[in-house]
């Protein structure tokens, strides 16, 4: 057995991928860190105490990890879903009925609620240990704006499953947009951007209607939000998070007393 | 016995006692701190909790909603939330008391050695992946995702609730408008958490556990956090039914369950009730003392606070005048909300400021 993984560690084709040898004295583990691309957002040493477990509760990264599980699982829907009126529910319907033992829409749905949980315990987490205090200003920033993201992810994806539950919430949720002050038609200041009797904002071209593409929730926000899920989203949060984590090293790593 | 129990659970669990209750929780568990960190507390504390929920079950309508599959996430929320409170908290606590002894922190301490990435860092990311994807494989299997009746915009169910994460928010709309609840409000939220980097000067307790040095932020973050924001999910979810009306865990979501709403608006108090005179029909007339008041409370407050306040905050350097007066209308937006449910539950106060005809109600 032993022969046959020193053959495998020694042909070509190993060591041109991994270019250390076994991570068990301080130059290779130096290298398995410096070597891989993933690796690399950390740094070679870390101070103990910004390791434990106690201290850092680990939320920040497993709130990416589930940013990764939403992404395989989301992948794996799309190719079963179609956002339209007539077809949604019932493709959700279709997964269940059709995939034996299918977990994936589960999967993406209970990593969902986690994830809202997890990213809400880090910012609890930063908040009580004084993370954000300088030199982190800028990326408690980036963090607000992540876990805003975050719920965003989370309400754009509640409508998709075309249910009763799934419409209403977000009629629910959307009918706030109304009442914007000067942008919503039942906004206070609304009534200010009349001229002659003619009302600029109104229920036809508010930020409710540019936000479902219609004056109630229905097919064209089903696709405005179906997109935004899948793309939109997922893109400015994944930007976001690599300036997250780079930002980390930049500030001088997991945060420990000065 | 149980029915008992049932009865007092329900009484105690009405939105006015459910939020005094919780408030005088944070306060006692920061106050008697040294007595709510020690491990024995918090076991206690989890298994009353467990007892309680064996309990419960037994009961059809706390069954009903406790374990609706997607309300799951909230009782994990609410668990770990408490369990990471207690741990802050109790890490906090044994910092303060070694610092009082002249000792290092805790974090400062360990912090003093180094140790390789690989492995202990990476074996940590590692298992706790591992365990996370044990969970939700497990999970997934065991609870299939709900879906309920296709789409009808027909037919509204009762309740129509938000997803569960902004049920904060629907909360507020029991005290305020949309326009506030809804949008300025959450606002606010954001843009608050944006500017604590900068409003909080305190150059102590950057990278480890205390409370004893920053006091005021930590009580402060416990309060928004947890009072205003976790409790209020909680409340949302479980205690919340048809119409919005308040249900003890223990009782029937029954429809035609109808709570008197006899609020009364500032300006009918004034005119009214102290003058003893019809409310005038100039909008701006009838509603100028809820105006004068708010005026107040936004643009006079801050001046004469800023004295004492400053001292206190900034140890009375002009200089952080600027943050001062950014903080303090952030905190008076985000006073507006108890002081509100305090003036609808002792005199049903309506609106401070009326105005329905420009929607225009605070």
């Amino acid at each position: 057995m032993n022969k046959i993984f020193d053959y495998i560690k020694n042909s070509q084709i190993w060591r041109s991928i991994v270019r250390h040898g076994y991570p068990d004295t301080p130059r290779n583990r130096t290298l398995a860190v410096l070597s891989n691309f993933f690796l690399h957002l950390h740094p070679v040493k870390v101070r103990r105490s910004g390791i434990q477990l106690s201290y850092t509760w680990c939320m920040g990264g497993m709130t990416f990890f589930l940013f990764l599980v939403e992404t395989i699982t989301g992948l794996l829907l799309m190719f079963y879903y179609r956002p339209t009126a007539e077809l949604a529910y019932e493709d959700i319907v279709a997964l269940r009925e059709h995939v034996p033992l299918g977990i994936m829409r589960e999967l993406h749905r209970w990593s969902a609620h986690l994830m809202v949980i997890t990213v809400w315990l880090h910012m609890y987490r930063v908040f009580l240990t004084g993370s954000y205090k300088p030199p982190r200003e800028f990326n408690w920033n980036i963090g607000v704006i992540l876990l805003v993201l975050t719920l965003l992810l989370s309400f754009t994806g509640y409508l998709l499953p075309w249910d009763q539950l799934a419409v209403w919430a977000i009629t629910v949720g959307t009918n706030m947009a109304r009442a914007t002050p000067v942008l919503g038609h039942e906004g206070p200041g609304a009534a200010l951007l009349s001229f002659g009797g003619l009302d600029f904002i109104h229920a036809g071209d508010d930020v409710r209607f540019g936000l479902l593409a219609g004056r109630f929730v229905g097919e064209g926000a089903l696709l405005r939000f179906y997109v935004l899920h899948c793309v939109g989203i997922p893109i400015a949060a994944a930007v976001l998070m690599a300036v997250h984590f780079w930002r980390v090293r930049k500030d001088g790593g997991i945060s420990g007393p000065l | 016995m149980g029915e008992l129990i049932k009865q007092a659970v329900d009484w105690a669990t009405s939105p006015t006692l459910y939020f005094l209750e919780f408030t005088l929780a944070i306060v006692l568990v920061l106050r008697f701190r040294a007595f709510f960190t020690k491990k024995s507390v918090i076991v206690a504390f989890f298994v009353l909790a467990t007892a309680f929920f064996v309990f419960a079950f037994g009961d059809a309508n706390f069954n009903r909603i406790v374990t609706k599959p997607d309300n799951i996430p909230i009782v994990i929320l609410l668990a770990t939330v408490i369990f990471f409170s207690w741990l802050s908290l109790r890490r906090g606590y044994i910092n303060d008391e070694r610092v009082k002894k002249g000792l290092p922190t805790v974090e400062a301490d360990l912090g003093k050695k180094k140790v390789f990435t690989w492995p202990d860092l990476v074996y940590v990311e590692l298992i706790c992946m591992v365990l996370f994807t044990a969970v939700l494989i497990i999970w997934s299997i065991e609870i299939i995702a709900p879906i309920e009746e296709p789409a009808a915009s027909a037919r509204t169910p009762n309740p129509s609730k938000a997803p569960w994460y902004f049920l904060g928010l629907q909360e507020l709309l029991v005290y305020f408008d949309p326009w506030l609840a809804g949008v300025v409000l959450p606002s606010f939220i954001v843009v608050g958490l944006c500017a604590i980097p900068y409003v909080d000067t305190n150059p102590k307790g950057n990278g480890y556990y205390t409370f004893n040095e920053r006091k005021f932020a930590i009580s402060f973050f416990w309060v928004g956090f947890l009072l205003f924001w976790i409790s209020f999910v909680i409340l949302g979810t479980f205690l919340r039914g048809p119409n919005w009306s308040f249900f003890g865990p223990f009782e029937y979501w029954d429809l035609h369950k109808l709570e008197p709403m006899v609020n009364v608006d500032l300006a009918t108090y004034f005119w009214s009730g102290l003058l003893g005179q019809p409310r005038p029909a100039d909008p701006l007339i009838r509603e100028a003392p809820g105006i004068v008041l708010l005026l107040g409370y936004f643009l006079i407050l801050p001046k004469l606070l800023e004295k004492p306040l400053m001292r206190v905050l900034y140890g009375g350097n002009r200089q952080h005048l600027v943050r001062f007066h950014v903080m303090m209308h952030l905190l008076l937006w985000f006073g507006l909300i108890p002081i509100k449910m305090l003036l609808r539950w002792t005199v049903n106060l309506k609106y401070i400021v009326g105005i329905p005809e420009w929607f225009f109600n605070i």
